[in-house]
């Protein structure tokens, strides 16, 4: 059994995946959190600020578009290369799990923040139209009403951001950005270790299904309707 | 007392204003039960949101208690929103909150409220509507009528003085309309608080309304009290309704009064008058022969009434007509 595990994955060290799967954990959780924490904001100012919505304003919806599609029309490879100079000015190392951080997040908060407007879109106009009716004001209605109906659309949001950062952070293993990418590209695809690649791609795959069952499930408790 | 003076309202369509209410003046009193019927696209679920501005006029000046609600500031409007209850066809509930959160949201919202208080208005709000067993459902478990009922507590919650009714029971079966209507009939006799209702059933208006608006295409075309729009009406519109409300087939109509014979009446009772055994009396004093062509007992809100199309032939015509009216039959001729 032994000499079959020695044959078949001669060149797996156990102990350097562990690490590498940590890493992706960590850059995949921080990112999440940066791109959440950004491209909610920026969802709900799309939102308010768009045609026949509470704030209409066609210039800033205009402007906060044309950036939210600047940086999603970019292929993420190239942002990564891009974001270089930004993220060594940001943190000092535009290397390792750090230095990886800001262009993901970079990809992942407007993406997400679409995904906020979106669902933001499906609440129905005669809640926002009774909230107003009861005299609430424009943060009432965004905390009280808008927020709370559109939750399970924004978690399904969040699952479905968190699944691209996946894969974008194994990406970022092209610019030395650590994790079970940059051990696919060193060990897998540069030295043809095979073994390291199969294991690194299915240790994602379980990666994403894992995130999306947890999402599904999230979203499947906070559904009323 | 709500008063339209000279109010308008128009929406910009591509550069060009399309009126959506014309000019309009009309007052409703405190305490009635204001009814506005039209078609879809008459106006009238634009009118009702010029009440509490959700559309604001573009003309005009509407007054609440003698203070003029166009000119109130954004806080000013919010405050007195809060006296201003409404519910809609499709009951707009939070489907993230319980039906207690719901009801509650208002006073939330208010934020003058201390937490014992809402929950006790809650409390009585809730059994207020018959929903007490409901409170920690949500929306989503709830049928058409229980989620109506559930907007009618949530609309009284920080005690209103006007509640606005926006197609309340168009989502709504006939027998849940019936329950709904009745629970806001005893809301207004019990508050005292003044309902503006609009819908596109004459029936509703039948049922609960003291005074009616008809509307159409953006015009007020006629008003009164319910009985007496519905009774006699005059505009071709109101005639559609009150016909549609009735059931009644008009071409049929005519071809049936086609085929009577003799001087054809409509009598119609209200009141008392309804169930006096009038017809045989006058019958035998003026010696006419009748026949029955159409004819419907039903009530007014609170008032029986009773309309009946009859074909007369023989006796003393003139008799009969004096004596049907001493006996305060409104009677018309038709041929």
């Amino acid at each position: 059994m032994e000499a079959l595990m020695e044959s078949l994955m001669g060149n797996v060290d156990w102990a350097e995946i562990g690490w590498a799967s940590w890493d992706t954990l960590v850059m995949v959780g921080m990112s999440l959190l940066f791109s959440v924490l950004i491209g909610l904001p920026i969802g709900v100012l799309l939102f308010l600020t768009g045609k026949r919505q509470l704030l209409e304003q066609p210039v800033a919806y205009a402007i906060l578009s044309f950036i939210v599609n600047l940086l999603r029309s970019v292929p993420f490879i190239i942002l990564l290369i891009v974001m270089i100079p930004f993220t060594v000015m940001l943190i000092g190392t535009s290397l390792g799990v750090a230095g990886a951080i800001p262009p993901l997040v970079a990809g992942g908060a407007p993406f997400f923040a679409r995904l906020v407007e979106t669902s933001l879109r499906e609440v129905d106009r005669g809640i926002i139209e009774a909230t107003q009716a009861m005299g609430a004001n424009v943060r009432q209605i965004i905390f009280g009403a808008l927020l709370p109906e559109a939750l399970p659309g924004i978690i399904a949001g969040i699952t479905v951001t968190a699944i691209t950062l996946v894969s974008y952070a194994a990406m970022s293993g092209v610019i030395g950005g650590g994790g079970l990418g940059d051990l696919a590209i060193r060990f897998g695809y540069q030295r043809f270790q095979t073994d390291v690649m199969v294991i690194t791609v299915a240790l994602l795959v379980i990666f994403v299904q894992v995130l999306q069952m947890a999402g599904d499930r999230l979203v499947l408790y906070f559904s009323r309707k | 007392m709500i008063v339209f003076d000279q109010v308008e309202k128009s929406y910009q369509v591509a550069g060009r204003a399309i009126p959506a209410l014309h000019p309009t003046s009309m007052t409703i009193e405190t305490g009635e039960v204001f009814g506005i019927v039209g078609h879809s696209g008459a106006g009238k679920s634009t009118l009702v949101r010029l009440i509490n501005k959700l559309e604001p006029s573009t003309g005009g000046r509407i007054l609440i208690d003698d203070e003029d609600i166009t000119r109130y500031s954004a806080a000013e409007l919010r405050a007195f929103r809060r006296k201003v209850g409404m519910i809609f066809q499709h009951f707009n509930l939070l489907s993230s909150k319980t039906v207690a959160d719901n009801i509650a949201f208002p006073m939330k919202l208010a934020g003058i409220y201390s937490k014992a208080e809402i929950r006790s208005r809650v409390d009585e709000l809730l059994a207020r509507v018959s929903l007490s067993d409901h409170a920690n459902k949500y929306p989503s478990q709830l049928s058409g009528g229980q989620k109506q009922r559930v907007g009618i507590a949530r609309a009284l919650a920080c005690r209103p003085t006007i509640l606005l009714c926006d197609e309340a029971t168009s989502a709504l079966d006939p027998q849940t309309t019936q329950s709904v209507l009745k629970l806001l009939a005893d809301i207004n006799r019990e508050l005292g608080l003044t309902i503006v209702l609009i819908t596109h059933e004459m029936d509703v208006v039948r049922r609960v309304c003291d005074r009616v608006a008809v509307m159409d295409a953006g015009r007020v075309v006629e008003m009164g009290p319910v009985s007496e729009v519905f009774l006699h009406p005059q505009h071709p519109t109101t005639r559609d309704f009150v016909f549609e409300s009735e059931n009644v087939d008009r071409d049929e109509l005519q071809e049936d009064l086609q085929k009577a014979e003799g001087r054809i009446l409509r009598l119609t009772f209200k009141g008392e008058s309804t169930y006096k055994p009038l017809l045989g009396s006058v019958a035998r004093e003026s010696g006419v022969d009748f026949s029955i062509l159409s004819g419907r007992i039903d009530h007014i809100k609170d008032t029986p009434y009773g309309q009946l199309t009859l074909s007369l032939v023989g006796g003393d015509l003139e008799v009969a007509m004096k004596a049907l009216e001493a006996a305060e039959v409104h009677v018309e001729v038709v041929r």
